[in-house]
């Protein structure tokens, strides 16, 4: 240990300690100001009337009376968890079945095919919600409707009937993240061994038993992430929502970020906009925990077998 | 069949045109909204309102985009978005390293629990504070500026456990001892040893952060409310706000908006790729 170098009276340790500190100090210093407080703030505001401007006005817990008599809001909930639902349920499912067939040992132009279908990804959530706000239009000339009309249905009012505005934003929603969740299965999949698929060519185990006995259980830990990754991300919905329909934001397709947000800066309700936070908060860590319990059973029922 | 087909594949095994029929349906779906907004960037209005829509590209590009300047500053505002995503991604590299560094390698009380609770920040939802964080701004004045996107976006918890994990396994403890006997600070050991072996961390991490900060809108939507501030994602929505809908500006908007994201990501769509599912498997 060289400790000559040592200057103001300070040992090595102390000093390395200093650095350290000083080196993480940054992400705390700004976390305080511009992330916890925040969110402690925001449990403050939810008790208060306020504008923005006026003076705050305790009301006690009248903003979660408030919103939870408003059938908007009820909507904002239910509407997040049905587009997450079919957003993402057939998203996961779809990526497994293209992942499944991009790590497939017959396949050629692997490269050509893994960007194509990633590409979604890169594009803004902005851009796929004009896009497919041209496409979901309500009009005959918008793609959908022109497609249904094939069948004799429609014209549809996309942006504005109860299941329709939802199959379109769930549409985004998927088309989206079908290839990052594509690209996030297929690496889990390169990564199990491959003596275990020659073992099991040996024991002469099909296709199928192959699938269901070594890639889907080899997957539960990626498919949780995904899982849990798209849970979060389905809570957080907003941009789609929000573009699609315009600042009205229909009762048909609010989320509840959505809500949040035309309380704040539409209705400048910061108030009961903060109580919809609040909620919004308890629901994701419900959501959380759950998840992780599920995570930590699995973890253990690998473990005993 | 001989080679690396496996026995018994022949060249139309089912098995094969099942593969290739779902990349091929998958990768159509995935192109056509590209083809469609592309389309669309090239037609006027009145092509695009009629029955059957247009499927072909028109003429139209340059008028369209012409319009779109018309309407809005599309190069202020891609120039806005750009000089923001790059100072955002600059300055949390810098910062998410520098953290990672001291987790990964010096030794200090409290250490685990500090970096524990970075690792709990992941889980909040950012929405929560939003209104606090609206008011900080406007309280510090930072409304319609840059810092406000600026400053609280340096505030990375994924990129110090990203850096840490590279750190630590990619820098070994005996450079780091032998610098220290020649007397390097603890900064000078930082920058001069581990920032040139950790370099392909900052080229991964960087995409993401730098994908992140150009797509976002929720917050740039809150804080940016001069037209001139606007980045690209909030000058888009501006135009597809409008109350006369120009379906062709409107498109051809966010076909340039896409375009330079397209070629950043064609180059380096190998490192793209690889970052986002490193960052997920680890």
């Amino acid at each position: 240990m060289a400790t000559t170098k040592k200057s103001k009276g300070l040992t090595e340790k102390k000093r390395t300690a200093l650095s350290a500190y000083l080196f993480i100090s940054p992400f705390f210093i700004l976390f305080a100001i511009f992330g916890l407080f925040p969110m402690i703030f925001s449990f403050y505001l939810s008790f208060f009337r306020w504008d923005g401007l006026n003076a705050m006005e305790f009301n006690g817990f009248k903003n979660f009376s408030f919103i939870f008599n408003d059938p908007v809001f009820f909507s904002s909930i239910k509407n997040t968890f049905l587009i997450g639902i079919m957003g993402t349920v057939p998203q996961i499912v779809a990526a497994l079945l293209i992942a499944f067939a991009l790590n497939s040992a017959l396949l050629r132009f692997r490269n050509t095919f893994r960007t194509l279908v990633f590409l979604p990804y890169i594009t803004s959530i902005v851009s796929v919600a004009i896009i497919f706000g041209l496409i979901f239009n309500n009009q005959p000339f918008g793609f959908a409707n022109y497609f249904l009309s094939f069948f004799d249905l429609g014209p549809i009012r996309w942006n504005a009937d109860y299941w329709p505005v939802k199959i379109a934003i769930a549409t985004m929603v998927f088309w989206r993240w079908v290839g990052y969740n594509t690209i996030i299965f297929l690496a889990g999949m390169q990564s199990i061994p491959r003596e275990l698929y020659e073992a099991a060519k040996i024991d002469g185990a099909t296709v199928g038993q192959q699938i269901r006995l070594i890639t889907l259980p080899m997957l539960k830990p990626i498919t949780m992430f995904v899982v849990f990754t798209a849970t979060i991300g389905s809570l957080q919905l907003f941009t789609e929502p929000l573009i699609f329909l315009g600042r009205g934001l229909r009762e048909e397709g609010i989320t509840m970020v959505a809500y949040l947000w035309r309380d704040a800066f539409v209705y400048n309700s910061f108030g009961t906009a903060s109580a919809a936070a609040i909620v919004l908060f308890l629901i994701i860590i419900t959501l959380t925990a759950i998840n992780l319990l599920i995570t930590n059973q699995l973890g253990r029922s690998k473990k005993v077998s | 069949m001989a080679g690396k087909r496996e026995v018994g594949e022949g060249k139309f095994s089912p098995k094969k045109i099942f593969v290739y029929m779902s990349l091929i349906v998958g990768s159509l779906v995935s192109l056509f909204p590209f083809y469609y907004m592309f389309v669309m960037a090239t037609r006027l209005n009145r092509e695009i309102n009629q029955v059957p829509p247009p499927f072909t590209p028109g003429k139209h590009l340059v008028e369209n985009f012409q319009k779109v300047l018309n309407s809005i500053d599309f190069f202020g505002a891609m120039w806005n978005s750009f000089f923001v995503a790059t100072t955002v991604t600059l300055g949390t590299l810098f910062l998410s390293s520098l953290a990672g560094y001291a987790f990964a390698k010096l030794d200090f009380k409290g250490k685990s629990i500090l970096f524990g609770m970075i690792l709990v920040t992941m889980m909040v939802p950012p929405q929560l504070g939003l209104i606090p964080q609206y008011y900080i701004i406007t309280t510090l004045g930072w409304l319609n500026d840059f810092k406000a996107i600026i400053i609280p976006g340096l505030i990375n918890a994924f990129g110090i456990f990203w850096m840490r994990q590279y750190i630590k396994d990619g820098v070994p403890y005996e450079i780091i001892e032998a610098a220290k006997i020649d007397g390097c600070s603890n900064f000078r050991i930082y920058w001069n040893i581990v920032v040139p072996m950790i370099l392909p961390a900052f080229a991964t991490l960087g995409i993401i952060v730098f994908m992140a900060v150009w797509n976002d809108f929720l917050w740039p939507l809150v804080v940016l409310r001069d037209p001139s501030m606007h980045t690209l994602q909030v000058a888009l929505r501006s135009l597809n706000d409008a109350r006369l809908l120009d379906y062709g500006m409107i498109m051809s908007g966010t076909f340039w908006a896409t375009v330079p994201l397209l070629i950043v990501f064609l180059l380096f769509n190998r490192l793209f790729i690889q970052s986002l599912s490193e960052g997920a498997v680890k």
